[in-house]
């Protein structure tokens, strides 16, 4: 695969089992939960990607696992359908020697009409040291986080609002294969009003200095975020929106299509699947106005053919596969910076 | 309590905006009515009569509040009409009409008689029913408004939802001009404002949440200001949070129709970064805490912009806007307690309606006078023949008082509250200006425990 810059640090830190958990280790980190990117300080953000590249060398070995969080119970509470990011934390939840309980919600309590806070409370009683939740509403994992007292939480998900995880391994692959994101032109295309991964890669790529530039159906555009951006102190003042893919494109070095949700043709803001792909489509056709090195990202799951064609997506300038491995990397990271017993 | 039927109030600054006067005065109240306003240096005797002293406070006729949710019957466990009562005592109103989206909903004569006679029993203030539009609040056929008004509705709402359909409206302003009652109408339109839970803007998009733009409320109060001017109805609209409504209404008024409108204490004073949960210390841009997503200030409508109260400030002034109602809308914990999409709207409001506005006083935006106005003869203004007597201290009205002081300072806190709804964005939060005392017909219905009535000692 042809890539500008190709950046992929060896790990120099020590092996994981040997990582002291050092005062330093609780300066530089000092999150209880992890919500989203916004209340992340850029020597977080830092050491969580440094953790997260010992963790890629744990992956790499022979034998995978370590005994990093043995004795610690991690459940993954899902109110929402989700293959990959609920397989990514219980993989990496295993790889530390946590135990791992997956909740899924038609088996549970739930059903009967147990209360969100209920069953957050009941797991935090069963002993659970960390809770994955994913759920539709926006702001549920808050709730959650605001009520436990013992338990720590981590968003794997919150109706439109965040997806830190997920936009922490879109930013530790653009970082691998682009090496510093200050000044590169980062082009995110599609529903980007409902998704929450969309509004976590803006803090994240935002904050990392990129410069970010959002493209689809003005349906989908979130005008509202952007709201007040002549104010100088406005988080996104830098971001630009451009209706027109090519444009949008235009010199990119990082293009990362959005899943179209098939609910939103249905809720008629847009047409047609057919006229969206005409419109906004990343196609090879649309790439070639980008940078010649151009690299594709897409959290998936992909509708190929939809808002990425089946060339694209398993082509040179794809980076999908990356991302999933990435994704237990920067999970095992998280897991390990949330779920160590903290010293005291 | 006492059982004197003869009090008077003694030394306080009495503003009664309805007679133009602000004077230190006495006012005597016998029988429940008031017998005479006197100014004080007349030391005007009152032989036998219960003395309360009001020296440093502001002496107003009660409060009438237009918009309170009692939630009796059907919803005890959110208000009941002892407690949301009580709670309108402590908040210095003695009149309040009581929305009819309780279960069984007020629209049937049986139901508002029942409503009657258990505040007569149990109230602690007067209280005003309102009868549904709609049967059962359906918005499908007319409630029988004829017998609802011969059972003593002050006017016909389907609050909490509005009448959605256009013909409907139609009819029901025109049937009910017999009645000489005005259609009060929650404005939205159902299909704008589907699924939103807050003002649509960069708050919502910054927390992703689905939002309710004004416009709902714009073309609602649009389509009914027009539907007004068909009928020659009598329209007034709960409620009012967005400055294109106020334009609207004011275009109305100047035509001379009957067209009237309220505008809550949380809409002239909180804007949607309250739902950032930060109160009044927090920075809109600034990274969300476990406080985020406040549903208790989740309401509808939704808490807007300071460019919102820019205009309805200036809409109070203007005459626009007739009256501040609260809108109270009590809700028990479990019903808040949830994520914010689940979480049902609505903010108690009555506790802490005088102590928020008096911000838009402390920060000079209206004279203590205009809001004053806004409390007690707007809002009686608005109810016509049955506000006669109400929302003054004119000679033969209703000894209806409430003292006041405005400089007190106190910290909100739901623990003392007398409303079962514990829901505001408020609590914790510092507030300047307090109820102290509270008379309905000249009986004290609530004194502050600062203040014992009757007392000789200077109130504080």
């Amino acid at each position: 695969m042809q890539q500008r810059t190709p950046k992929v640090p060896t790990p120099t830190v020590a092996p994981v089992e040997q990582t002291p958990r050092t005062t330093a280790d609780s300066k530089a980190w000092r999150q209880r939960h992890l919500l989203d990117l916004d209340t992340l300080s850029a020597d977080e953000m830092e050491h969580l990607f440094k953790t997260a590249d010992v963790m890629q060398g744990v992956l790499q070995r022979e034998v995978k696992k370590v005994p990093t969080l043995r004795g610690r119970t991690i459940l993954t509470l899902f109110y929402e359908a989700s293959t990959r990011t609920r397989i990514a934390f219980e993989t990496a939840g295993k790889l530390l020697s946590a135990d791992v309980t997956n909740i899924t919600v038609s088996s549970s309590s739930v059903v009967k009409g147990e209360t969100l806070l209920d069953t957050v409370l009941t797991l935090q009683a069963s002993a659970a040291d960390v809770m994955v939740i994913r759920h539709a509403d926006a702001g549920a994992p808050y709730m959650a986080a605001k009520h436990l007292t013992r338990t720590a939480v981590v968003n794997a998900g919150d109706g439109a609002h965040a997806h830190p995880t997920q936009a922490l391994l879109d930013l530790f692959t653009a970082r691998k294969h682009l090496g510093s994101l200050q000044g590169k032109k980062v082009t995110i295309v599609g529903d980007i009003n409902y998704s929450r991964v969309a509004r976590s890669n803006l803090w994240g790529f935002v904050r990392a200095g990129a410069h970010v530039v959002l493209s689809g159906p003005p349906t989908l555009i979130p005008w509202d975020l952007l709201k007040g951006k002549d104010d100088s102190e406005h988080p996104f003042k830098s971001v630009e929106v451009e209706t027109d893919v090519r444009k949008a494109v235009k010199e990119a070095d990082l293009v990362i299509p959005l899943r179209i949700q098939l609910e939103r043709q249905q809720t008629g803001l847009i047409p047609s699947l057919r006229e969206y792909a005409m419109y906004w489509q990343v196609n090879d056709e649309v790439l070639t106005h980008a940078h010649p090195h151009v690299l594709v990202m897409h959290p998936g799951p992909m509708n190929e053919g939809v808002e990425i064609s089946s060339s694209v997506a398993h082509g040179v300038k794809s980076l999908v596969k990356q991302q999933v491995t990435n994704g237990i990397s920067v999970r095992m990271a998280v897991l390990y910076l949330i779920g160590a017993p903290k010293e005291l | 309590m006492t059982t004197s039927n003869k009090t008077v109030i003694r030394g306080g600054r009495v503003v009664d905006p309805s007679q133009g006067m602000d004077a230190i005065a006495d006012v005597y109240i016998e029988d429940g009515k008031v017998a005479w306003v006197a100014a004080a240096s007349e030391k005007r005797a009152a032989a036998g009569a219960q003395v309360i002293d009001a020296i440093g406070l502001i002496v107003s006729p009660g409060f009438v509040d237009l918009h309170t949710h009692l939630r009796e019957p059907g919803f005890e466990h959110k208000e009941t009409i002892a407690t949301g009562t009580l709670a309108a005592a402590r908040g210095g109103f003695t009149t309040i009409c009581a929305m009819p989206n309780t279960n069984p909903a007020m629209d049937t004569l049986q139901t508002v008689r029942w409503v009657i006679h258990k505040a007569e029993t149990e109230g602690h203030v007067r209280v005003l029913p309102i009868g549904c539009v709609t049967k059962g609040r359906a918005g499908k056929e007319l409630a029988e408004m004829g017998e609802l008004a011969s059972a003593g509705v002050i006017g016909f709402s389907d609050d909490g939802s509005p009448v959605a359909d256009t013909n409907l409206m139609r009819t029901a302003l025109q049937y009910s001009s017999f009645t000489g009652l005005p259609i009060i109408q929650h404005c939205e339109d159902p299909g704008l404002a589907h699924g939103g839970v807050m003002h649509d803007g960069w708050v919502a998009s910054r927390l992703g949440l689905k939002g309710m733009p004004g416009q709902a409320e714009e073309v609602m109060a649009g389509r009914d200001i027009h539907l007004t001017e068909l009928t020659r109805g009598k329209l007034h609209l709960a409620h009012v949070s967005i400055a294109g409504t106020v334009e609207q209404v004011r275009r109305a008024k100047a035509k001379g129709m009957a067209v009237t409108a309220e505008v809550t204490p949380h809409h002239l004073a909180l804007t949607d970064e309250w739902v950032l949960g930060t109160q009044d210390k927090g920075h809109a841009y600034a990274p969300l805490t476990l406080k985020a997503y406040d549903t208790n200030a989740k309401v509808n409508p939704p808490l807007r912009t300071n460019k919102d109260i820019e205009v309805l400030v200036a809409g109070l002034k203007d005459g626009t806007l007739d009256a501040i109602a609260t809108d109270h809308a009590p809700h028990a914990v479990t019903d808040k307690d949830c994520t914010f999409p689940e979480a049902a709207f609505g903010i108690s409001g009555l506790e802490t309606a005088f102590g928020l506005l008096m911000r838009l006083v402390n920060s000079r935006q209206i004279s203590l006078s205009l809001l004053i106005e806004k409390l007690t003869i707007g809002p009686a203004k608005v109810l016509g023949a049955k506000g006669s007597g109400l929302g003054t201290l004119k000679v033969g009205a209703a000894g209806d008082v409430v003292l006041l002081d405005p400089k007190s300072e106190w910290t909100v806190d739901v623990k003392t509250w007398a409303s079962r709804g514990k829901n505001t964005p408020l609590n914790g939060v510092k507030l300047t200006g307090a109820v102290m005392t509270t008379l309905v017909g000249g009986r004290v219905a609530f004194t502050a425990p600062t203040l014992k009535a009757g007392s000789a000692g200077r109130a504080r």
